[in-house]
């Protein structure tokens, strides 16, 4: 698009990062208060950074703390600027690349909608079990399950269901927590 | 100790405790029960502005001179959205400032009501951090906090949003020290780590070819940090740098300074950068105007960071030991360190380094060619500085932005810390002359001029009322090339000198402009009538815009394109800029 501005060498055209990108889980203690969400948000637009998924609630309500949980697809060196962006916002506490430290769990909830009758229904009921999906509603013509896990469990749900009637999906995006009796 | 008052009696309260004499401010509807709390006292005193963006440069450059945070008082709707450009400034220069902006009663809040904005999503990316005050019992805290956040760690501006009916509010209102400044999650880091220090210390002592790259964290860092800057230069012997925003932190009169770097800095302390085998960088945070080309840039050395925001290491520039910290502090344990392990600096070890620097010093990169027809823009700086220096006044310099900035950069000396106010990150033109009258407020027997140039000087060109008013004698010395100088230059450099819109027309008559804001104009256009002009204009008790008419097509030299390596610099000699950038791989040594 500008490539007759290339000869210039302005810098603006030098920095294409080279390095491979990288899928990381980052937790993010936060006071809960008005506009944290975003500042959050608003620091990976401004910036540049990609959100693949983003969780928040309030999780210790007596000291107005909320826990966010922000997957991010970035390059290592891209991955240490946003925990350090992060990190410079005022009401943050604290910033864990849980991905990067290793040891943590994280699950994901869904809600899926499948509609359908007869030998699909059977099917559907078949694989939702073997998926441990609960059922949360149902109709003569339809059922909402609720699956939870990892998010590669929920996809592959899903891709089983899209077959089978599938009408609509809702995720809760991911959360996650590091393994053993530390908190962060 | 609490006492009740109402939410815009704690704001006056709350300066006054916190140590500020002078705010910067535009009174409107949603702001007017701050102003009629401020009529009833005269412990602050508010300068009036003529428009929200000056008050914000105004309140840089009272900071900026003083170390002190500037206090800026809006109202709601345009008068925070006119404040954005100012707390922008401050972000990226950080400078510390506190922004008070009135807003609309709660219960209009989000209905569109007259002169409602959103000022806190507005300017979330524009400041450190900032408040919406939705309970009178949280303002004293707030206010208070605001203060801590802007000036501790990186400094920088904070906005307290505060409606109108939070400001009629009864509360009760405490004083600072009431524990108030313990925040739970801020908590910057100050001492740097000492293994890292003595790292970089043992680097240091082994270093040949070695470079101080100093920056605004220097000045931010307060007086004693230029103090020991120079502490360690004397002791180590080592040659030193300085950004644009270091500048005065290292006096530019010691036989170790380089001149400033980057794109219009020196020959010497570019091509010292690019060869050293082990950079100090303090306080600086390698922007692209530094840098140049980043895969090019100092390809050969060990690199030192010393910054107190975690995030400016490593962003741009991959460094070796990376120590956060507050650079006075940094400073003082590399002092004590290097003392404990010699005592001499290394004079012989970096002998060569200094022959080979002195070489490219004798190049005269800073050179110009004079004229007896015309008044050369390097040449009025020079004068000026020269002038100066027979002051006994303290001095103050601040700029707008473009080629005079540069060249006032270049030209214009400094041998002590917060005398030089200009906006380096932002690059904001019409900074200088509201810079200047936040300076003279601080200052208020000091020397203090803004060297513009005749486009910038227009953006806020209204202050001048400002100044007159409050009879603050700032001095507006305009290089008037008639054209926006650095754009015509990147105009002949990039786009075969097709002049699209950089050329002033329909100029005012600055002199008859001086006069009729109630200052003094000066018009000077013979280079033989330039000193009298000098000495007239510092002279004259009150407001002078001066109009220095000088040649039209000057380059701002020496040069390093952007996205060039330091050793690509365009050095003054050259006669055809618009031939440069074809011929790959030019080598000046």
């Amino acid at each position: 698009m500008n490539a007759h501005l290339q000869p210039t060498g302005s810098a603006y055209f030098l920095t294409q990062e080279t390095q491979q990108t990288e899928r990381h889980t980052l937790s993010v203690l936060v006071d809960n208060e008005p506009g944290i969400l975003a500042r959050v948000v608003g620091l990976f637009s401004a910036r540049g950074y990609n959100i693949e998924s983003l969780t928040v609630s309030e999780t210790e309500h007596g000291r107005r703390l909320s826990r966010i949980t922000v997957v991010v697809v970035a390059t290592p060196k891209t991955l240490v600027q946003i925990k350090l962006q992060l990190e410079r916002l005022v009401p943050v506490h604290r910033v864990h690349d849980l991905t990067a430290e290793g040891n943590y769990v994280e699950r994901e909830l869904a809600l899926i909608k499948v509609k359908g009758s007869g030998e699909h229904r059977a099917e559907t009921l078949r694989l939702a079990d073997a998926f441990r999906a609960h059922i949360v509603d149902a109709t003569v013509e339809s059922f909402v399950f609720e699956v939870t896990g990892k998010p590669d469990k929920i996809d592959s749900f899903i891709a089983l269901m899209s077959p089978l009637g599938l009408v609509e999906v809702v995720r809760t995006g991911l959360a996650a927590i590091g393994r053993g009796p530390e908190a962060m | 100790m609490a006492e009740k008052m109402t939410g815009a009696e704690m704001v006056i309260q709350a300066l006054a405790d916190q140590g500020v004499e002078h705010i910067f401010g535009y009174p409107g509807g949603a702001a007017l029960p701050i102003y009629d709390a401020m009529f009833q006292q005269d412990f602050v005193k508010h300068i009036l502005v003529r428009h929200e963006q000056g008050a914000t440069h105004m309140a840089e450059g009272y900071a900026r001179s003083t170390g002190k945070p500037g206090v800026v008082l809006v109202t709601s709707g345009p008068g925070a959205t006119n404040a954005v450009t100012g707390l922008t400034d401050a972000l990226m220069d950080s400078i510390p400032m506190v922004c008070i902006t009135a807003q609309v009663p709660t219960t209009l809040i989000g209905t569109d009501g007259f002169q409602e904005c959103d000022t806190v999503g507005i300017t979330r990316s524009c400041t450190k951090h900032n408040y919406l005050v939705k309970s009178v019992a949280d303002l004293p805290r707030v206010l208070h906090e605001a203060f801590h956040i802007a000036t501790s760690g990186r400094p920088g501006p904070v906005v307290v949003d505060i409606p109108k009916d939070i400001q009629f509010a009864v509360g009760e209102y405490y004083k600072p020290e009431n524990g108030t400044l313990r925040h739970a999650s801020y908590r910057p880091q100050v001492d740097g780590d000492v293994r890292a220090i003595e790292a970089a210390v043992d680097l240091m002592l082994k270093a040949e070819r070695p470079i101080f790259y100093t920056g605004g964290g220097v000045i931010n860092a307060g007086p004693e940090a230029s103090e020991n800057l120079r502490e360690l230069a004397e002791l180590t012997g080592f040659p030193v740098t300085s950004t644009l925003m270091g500048l005065g932190a290292f006096p530019a009169s010691n036989r170790q300074w380089m001149g400033m770097l980057g794109m219009h800095g020196t020959y010497e302390a570019n091509l010292a950068m690019h060869d050293c085998d082990v950079m100090i960088n303090i306080g600086a945070r390698f922007d692209d105007r530094i840098t140049g080309r980043i895969d090019a840039f100092s390809p050969n050395s060990r690199k030192i960071h010393v910054d107190i925001d975690p995030s400016s290491i490593n962003k741009i520039i991959r460094v070796d030991i990376p120590i956060v910290g507050d650079c006075n502090r940094v400073l003082e344990e590399m002092i004590r360190i290097w003392r404990s392990k010699t005592n001499q600096p290394r004079t012989e070890a970096i002998a060569p380094w200094w022959n080979q620097i002195e070489k490219w010093r004798a190049v005269g990169s800073l050179n110009f060619k004079n004229s007896d027809a015309v008044i050369k823009p390097q040449w009025a700086i020079q004068r000026l500085y020269e002038a100066t220096r027979k002051q006994s006044k303290d001095v103050y310099i601040t700029t707008e932005v473009g080629q005079h900035q540069m060249w006032a950069a270049q030209h214009f000396h400094f041998d002590k810390p917060n005398r030089w106010m200009t906006s380096g990150g932002l690059g904001t033109m019409g900074y200088g002359l509201p810079a200047a009258v936040g300076v003279q407020v601080a200052h208020p027997d000091a020397l203090v001029i803004d060297i513009a140039g005749e486009a910038s000087v227009q953006m806020t060109m209204q202050e001048i009322s400002t100044a007159v008013q409050y009879r603050l004698p700032v001095k507006i010395f305009i290089l008037n090339n008639e054209r926006m100088g650095m754009v015509r230059q990147w105009q002949d450099l990039l786009h075969g000198s097709r002049y699209a819109h950089s050329y002033s027309e329909s100029l005012p008559d600055f002199v008859k402009l001086a006069e009729a804001y109630g200052g003094k104009g000066i018009r000077c256009e013979n280079p033989a009538e330039l000193d009298a002009a000098i000495a007239e204009m510092i002279d004259y008790d009150g407001p002078v815009l001066f109009d220095v008419i000088v040649e039209k097509d000057e380059n701002c030299l020496p040069m390093i394109p952007s996205g060039k390596p330091h050793n690509e610099i365009i050095l003054p000699d050259t006669a055809n800029l618009g031939s440069i950038i074809d011929e790959k791989g030019r080598q000046l040594v």
